[in-house]
């Protein structure tokens, strides 16, 4: 490992500094490095340690919608970027990029038409040592995902086993008792007949459910039960035919509500926009996807694991998927215009004649998309949370009030029936919301 | 008053002794389920393999299956889009202006796309003369999901690429170099494509532009060219007229483009005590005849001699009848001044500019001559050179584009000929019978794929735009001249060009003229009419030197339906029942009741209902129409016969809509009154599919109408009386609470809807009809079902004659005793009601009742009653018991006997892919065994309300709309809200001509009528 931090040593462009420097440097460096245990970088400042957790923010905050370090996005991979510019000339970059194109630098003009031609943002507000903290953040050696093999069969097995162990030996203690039993029987039973006792025969009864069957008012009342219970349970049977809660099929691409809704807080609104004005809150386009998977191609290390750990599934092959399915070149970062249609299941099947509308519902109503779907915010795979049924609808109805707060529409009818029913709030069923026609045509 | 008139609907209702009419009166759906018939026939059941036992064997296993396969739901996917236009949010339907003109019909319209799939065609409201939004217009959208459509072009007919083509044409047209090529089009009314033709005829000089139109208004096109120089049609204003008389113009239909209904109905809404007065002078029944207050009959010879008479000549050589009604016309011509009109649809260049020298003369306000109308173009001399070119074999080349000249000329020689060409070139859509014989096809888009431009009229210009992309490998007319001509840009760039340096160079952009579809500009465009100068004025006309030939003078007339025929293949117009005859799924010669006495044709009711007619052979000139059938039609003038065109496709339609025969074989110098025809009786009957009889309303007091005088001076009471019941011996008002059995619902707050139709203004055209069918998905059951009256019209519009006679009595026994004596055996045939009979049209649907009969006898409460007025049909609750139908006063209910939709049975637009992307998402696809009716179109009203509450505002009288309501061109139709009291529907009902439909029996409807009021009395 030492000799690894000297050969790149010799490798930065700091190698004109005094002798004195470098050694207190290498020495200062080895401590620093052996004591953290971490990767080591290689270029800070002489005087000053360089703050990598302060990179690392910057480099989130500002270079991550469109640099990977491992990996070409938008612009280049950056990973160990400090060793392949001039220090001076990436401040400049950093600062004003175009500045440097225009001017004609051939690294710039280079680096500018190999990406596209891609205006990178200019962020004349960081200071050199901020360039210099996310420089060195770029020397973060790239993590070998560890995938911690999920407690499977094998281990479980060994605990099953000794179970069963046990209850084998169980099992054969009760054989051999039985056995024994037998065995004792049959021996008394000889002494018995040696010995000449008699042993008294059971004179023989009426078995049990002969005088049940006899009894015809016992056999009528359960005759009755019997059905009744019968009737219940085939009702209760046939009154989920059709209903499909808690369906959730198998998706195409591994789309997790979890991950998107609820650690990433996005708004549902955000993908399902037409929610707010059309009766359908839509699949979102793949486009829409698009605008943050341009940038995110891989999912963060620990997302990941737990996905293939906890959920068994490669996030990031997902991602691939929609590349593909989205005609994505990574390498290029261009569309390829070769695009194919992903085949969502539909999980929130209304049959035909029901007429729902999601923007009555999402934007006059100010509903919570949750209220309906669950807690989408933490399911990994979606699933249909209500039942869907008619009854289950007309509940709401039934309950929720109606939103009149500052909609102008709502104003005169508000008060015409505030007035007829003599109190304020008025529930959807008193609007009108039971009947047929509003969702039946 | 109103009900001491008879009304009825068929001729065979006026036979008292009629065992039918009795039978039909007591049987609401004529045709029971045939169990005798299938039970009686003894020995096909016996010779049935299957077995009792087999029978019941299947029946147990197909429930279990069946309740099997309901146990698992079905997978169903979702698709989106990759990605997605900006403009498209799925659910929410956008708009989009543009123009049809096929050439036949010319409008601006809007069309609502949904999902970028357009499904409905709506009226585009900036347009002010935008021509007319009629029923073909409507359903050519249907006519886009046509799977009988070209995919691709054709190079003697193999599918070939467009390479390959544009190859075939660029080496004929070099060979043919120096000969006589002819491109033959179709009206286009476009500058844009004039000035592409021009472009093309410079790069090919023998190449000779002749514009056709099908059904041709050559001759009034020739009148108007010598008298202002401009080949164009006269616009009229009929709502500022006084006074209207027509000699055989049928203005309210196709007449010259038609489209004047909106104006005509304008006048003929009585306000401060006036209304327009209306002559008709026609031999057949039309739609203006339908609707004028004074109609004569007479043949075209006699229109010819009206004309003149009219015009300031000598009425000499008419009968009595006839030249009465002609002084009274004139008597109110000279009163009205230069608030009447004269036209007339002879198709004769003296009669056409004896008319406009008479209303030039006049300084009538009604007609427009400094901008007129640009939809016909067609010379019908150069035409005729054009088709004895190509017999004769002096053409040598043929360029045809939209039009189908094989089909329709009047000359079967043609055919061959035109098989025989060196080059011929067709562009069209499908293979139809000119196609499907040319060497080269080219197939062209629908027009709501095209891009286009038009001047409908001078002044007014209009753009075309895709609303959806080609669904096949089509390419436009303009595009392929574009090519030809070596011109890289694209056709929309072409026009955004051609319009950049004219249109819009007094300034306008582009884009505001694309979002409204039209644009008003003085600027003078080139148009292809210029060329063509050398006009004859003197047409030979078959109606002038018609009465000394013997025989029946014919009228050829087209159908609100099929138009010119060229949606022929259009299953919702081939349903839609023609207004006069109610008669779907066909063409006939229609023959007066006396005519057809003496050739001894008949037209008969049958058990069902249904009607039956003879079958006659055309002759004329030795060109035979044959096994045509008659319909006797009242009010057809005595010597004359009427033929519609536009039937008896059969190349690119499908078998179901092969109807009727071809009248354009008679269709001789491209003139409606060719001559005179014999008719000769054929055997056979032929069975049509005719509604006349059905849903009869058993001669209630349905229509309510009365004249001008009367409405002005009499108290409303006397005309328009509110029904009265007795109660405790008292007669109290049917109206009053206590006449009343039901305990009212409170319907004050919110919405109340209420439609109002008001009879003075319905014209009958039947454009509701066909917006009904879109914006519901109202299936096609097809012309067998029809004729079993189990049609699936949520709206239909009933047609009802009366006879003039029993009508206002009184007055006209007065001018009887006046001294006609001599005239009163003319007068007593006038008077036999089936010869001449008003007309009345009363569009019905589902009246929405309050105290609704249908929601009390339904066992399972299917449909029942919204606070807003509608009567709610849950279609999924409905279990078909058909009590609701039995109930219902009005007969508005449709039953789905069949599952109309995916089956092949019913092998319409809804039994495959594309036919079925013209569905409303919005409304459901009714299944078997359901009851459906209209529902007031309560997607609309719902998305009204809706839109509303998403902005937070409030509902702006004129928001709500229905189908019909929003395609109702004279304001018939008119939909609102009543608890607004500032709406105009508000207004509409506490109107005196207000009434409502049977309000005796106390259903209260939501449906309003306006009393219809004649201008008759005033002589």
């Amino acid at each position: 490992m030492d000799n690894n931090i000297t050969d790149r040593m010799e490798k930065v462009p700091y190698r004109n500094l005094p002798s004195k420097w470098s050694l207190v440097l290498f020495v200062f460096l080895l401590a620093f490095s052996v004591s953290q245990h971490t990767h080591a970088y290689t270029t800070v400042l002489p005087t000053v340690a360089v703050d990598t957790a302060n990179g690392e923010a910057l480099f989130k905050a500002n270079c991550a919608a469109c640099h990977k370090l491992y990996k070409k996005a938008t612009g280049p991979a950056l990973f160990e970027v400090g060793d392949k510019y001039d220090r001076d000339w990436l401040y400049k970059w950093v600062k004003n990029s175009q500045e440097l194109v225009k001017a004609g630098d051939p690294i710039a003009v280079k680096i500018f038409e190999e990406n596209n031609k891609s205006v990178m943002t200019a962020f004349p507000t960081l200071s050199n040592e901020d360039v210099d903290d996310i420089i060195a953040y770029t020397y973060t050696k790239k993590k070998t995902p560890v995938i911690v093999e999920a407690p499977t069969g094998a281990g479980d097995g060994g605990g099953g086993m000794s179970n069963n162990i046990i209850l084998g030996i169980l099992a054969l203690v009760f054989a051999m008792l039985v056995i024994a039993l037998f065995a004792v029987n049959k021996t008394l039973r000889r002494f018995a007949d040696a010995q000449g006792v008699e042993i008294e025969e059971k004179e023989e009864t009426k078995p049990i459910w002969r005088a049940f069957l006899e009894n015809q008012f016992l056999v009528l009342v359960t005759a009755i039960l019997l059905l009744l219970t019968a009737g219940y349970f085939a009702y209760g049977w046939m009154s989920q035919v059709g209903v499909d809660q808690g369906y959730a099929p198998v998706q195409p691409i591994h789309y997790s509500h979890r991950i998107h809704a609820g650690t990433n807080q996005i708004d549902c609104n955000y993908c399902h926009s037409s929610a707010r004005k059309s009766k359908t809150s839509g699949i979102p386009s793949l486009n829409v996807c698009m605008n943050c998977h341009k940038s995110i191609s891989e999912v963060a290390e620990a997302t990941q694991l737990e996905g293939q750990n906890e959920h068994g599934v490669d996030y990031n092959a997902e991602i691939q998927k929609l590349y593909k399915a989205v005609g994505w070149d990574e390498a290029t970062q261009a569309y390829t215009g070769e695009t194919e249609a992903v085949e969502w299941v539909r999980i929130h099947n209304l049959p035909d004649f029901a007429y729902f509308n999601h923007s009555q519902h999402v934007t006059v109503a100010g509903v919570e998309c949750q209220t309906c779907h669950g807690p989408v915010e933490e399911m990994e795979i979606m699933e249909q949370h209500a039942p869907l049924t008619m009854g289950w609808c007309i509940n709401c109805h039934r309950e929720t009030n109606v939103n009149v707060a500052d909609n102008e529409y709502y104003e005169k009818i508000h008060a015409e029936l505030a007035k007829k029913y003599g109190k304020d709030k008025i529930t959807a069923a008193e609007m009108g919301g039971l009947e047929c026609g509003k969702c039946h045509y | 008053m109103a009900s001491n008139k008879k009304y009825w609907k068929s001729v065979e209702e006026l036979n008292e002794n009629s065992s039918i009419v009795e039978t039909l009166q007591q049987n609401e759906f004529v045709e029971p389920i045939p169990t005798d018939e299938f039970l009686g026939d003894k020995e096909t059941l016996e010779a049935s393999s299957t077995t009792r036992r087999d029978f019941l064997k299947y029946v147990g296993f197909t429930t279990a299956a069946a309740s099997l396969a309901a146990c698992e739901g079905p997978v169903i996917k979702s698709i989106p889009y990759v990605v997605a236009p900006d403009e498209i949010v799925p659910g929410v339907a956008n708009y989009y202006a543009t123009t049809i003109a096929d050439g036949f019909d010319f409008a601006n319209i809007l069309v609502k796309t949904r999902e970028g799939r357009p499904i409905k065609i709506e009226r585009n409201d900036l347009a002010k003369h935008g021509g007319s939004v009629n029923a073909r217009v409507h359903a050519s959208v249907l006519s886009m999901y046509d799977l009988n459509r070209l995919q691709g072009p054709k190079v003697n007919g193999a599918d070939a690429s467009w390479d390959d083509l544009n190859k075939g044409v660029a080496q004929k047209l070099n060979e043919l170099n120096g000969q006589d090529v002819v491109l033959l089009t179709q009206t286009f009314a476009s500058p844009s494509t004039s000035k592409l033709i021009a472009e093309f005829q410079t790069k090919y000089p023998n190449v000779r532009h002749v514009i056709y139109d099908t059904v041709s208004s050559s001759e009034a096109l020739d009148a108007f060219q010598n008298k202002y120089g401009t080949r164009a049609l006269a616009d009229y204003d009929f709502s500022q007229a006084e006074v209207i008389v027509s000699v055989g113009a049928d203005f309210i239909g196709d007449w010259q483009g038609g489209g004047y209904e909106a104006g005509y109905a304008k006048g003929r809404i009585p306000k401060n005590g006036k209304m327009s007065k209306h002559f008709q002078f026609e031999a057949n029944m039309t739609l203006a005849g339908a609707n004028a207050d004074t109609r004569v009959p007479a043949t075209p010879s006699q229109q010819i001699a009206i004309v003149r008479a009219l015009t300031g000549g000598s009425a000499s050589g008419l009968p009595e009848n006839i030249t009465a009604a002609v002084n009274q016309a004139k008597a109110q011509l000279q009163k009205a001044g230069s608030k009447g009109v004269v036209i007339t649809g002879m198709q004769d260049v003296a009669a056409q500019s004896a008319v406009l020298n008479y209303n030039e003369g006049v300084g009538s306000v009604i007609m427009d001559t400094a901008q007129p109308k640009m939809t016909a173009m067609g010379s019908s001399a150069e035409v005729a050179k054009v088709m004895n070119g190509v017999v004769n074999g002096s053409v040598k080349g043929l360029i045809t584009v939209g039009v189908n000249p094989v089909y329709a000329f009047p000359n079967k020689d043609f055919a061959k000929a035109y098989d025989n060409l060196e080059f011929s070139l067709a562009f069209a859509s499908k293979e139809d019978e000119t196609a499907s014989r040319a060497k080269l096809i080219a197939a062209t888009p629908h027009y709501l794929e095209s891009w286009g431009d038009a001047q409908l009229k001078k002044g007014t210009f209009s753009l075309m735009q895709p609303t959806i992309r080609p669904l096949f490998d089509t390419k436009q007319f303009q595009e392929c001249l574009l090519t030809w001509t070596g011109n890289d840009a694209s056709y929309h760039d072409y026009i955004k060009d051609a319009w950049s340096s004219s249109v819009l160079a007094g300034g306008g952009s582009w884009s505001q003229a694309l979002h409204d579809g039209v644009i008003a500009s003085d600027v003078e465009v080139e148009t292809d009419a210029s060329t063509s100068d050398n006009i004859e004025t003197s047409t030979s006309n078959g109606a002038l030197n018609g009465a000394t030939q013997g025989g029946l003078e014919l009228t050829l007339y087209t159908k609100t339906g099929l138009g010119d025929g060229q949606q022929a293949n259009n299953p919702w117009l081939q349903e839609l029942p023609d207004p006069i005859t109610r008669t779907s799924w066909d063409n006939y010669v229609t023959v007066s009741a006396a005519d057809a006495a003496e050739m001894g044709l008949e037209n008969k009711n049958v058990a069902n209902g249904a009607l039956n007619g003879s079958l006659v052979n055309v002759k004329m000139n030795g060109v035979t129409v044959e096994r045509v059938p008659v319909l006797i039609q009242p009010g057809q003038a005595k010597g004359s016969v009427g033929l519609a065109l536009g039937y008896g496709r059969r190349a690119a339609v499908q078998s179901e809509m092969q109807t009727g025969v071809n009248a354009y074989a008679l269709y001789n110098n491209f003139s409606a009154t060719p001559g005179n025809v014999t008719l000769e009786k054929v055997s056979g009957e032929h069975e049509f599919a005719c509604i006349q009889l059905h849903n009869t309303m058993m001669g209630r007091d349905i229509i309510r109408e009365t004249t001008l005088e009367i409405f002005n001076t009499k108290n409303v009471k006397e005309w328009n009386p509110v029904p009265e019941v007795s109660k405790d011996h008292e007669m109290i008002p049917v109206t009053s609470p206590e006449a009343d059995l039901w305990d009212s619902f409170d319907r004050s707050v919110g919405h109340h809807f209420n439609l109002s139709i008001d009879l003075n203004a319905c014209t009958g055209c039947g454009a509701c009809v066909i917006a009904c069918h879109a914006e519901n998905n109202v299936p096609v059951v097809g012309k067998t079902e029809m004729r079993r009256s189990r049609d699936m019209h949520w709206l239909r519009i009933d047609r009802y004659y009366s006879s003039e006679d029993s009508f206002a009595g009184d007055v006209d026994k007065k001018e009887n005793i006046s001294g006609l004596g001599s005239s009163l055996s003319e007068f007593g045939e006038m008077e036999d009601p089936a010869a001449n009979p008003q007309v009345a049209f009363q569009p019905v649907m589902c009246q929405h009742c309050n105290h609704a009969p249908c929601e009390t006898v339904c066992p399972v409460a299917a449909t029942s009653h919204g606070r807003q007025g509608q009567n709610h049909m849950a279609y999924n609750r409905c279990v078909g018991t058909r009590y609701c139908a039995n109930n219902c006063p009005y007969k508005v209910r449709r039953f789905n006997w069949f599952l109309y939709a995916e089956n092949d049975e019913f092998d319409y637009h809804m039994n495959n892919d594309l036919g079925r992307m013209v569905l409303n998402p919005d409304v459901v696809v009714r299944s078997r065994g359901v009851m459906e009716k209209c529902s007031m179109c309560i997607q609309m009203t719902q998305k009204t309300i809706l839109d509303a509450k998403r902005d937070g505002r409030m509902i702006k009288d004129g928001e709500f709309k229905t189908a019909c309501s929003a395609a109702c061109e004279t304001g018939a139709i008119k939909f609102g809200d009543i608890n607004d009291h500032d709406s105009e529907i508000f207004e509409l009902k506490n109107d005196k001509r207000m009434y409502h439909l049977l309000e005796a029996v106390g259903t209260e409807p939501n449906v309003i009528y306006h009393t219809k009021v004649r201008n008759t009395n005033e002589a």
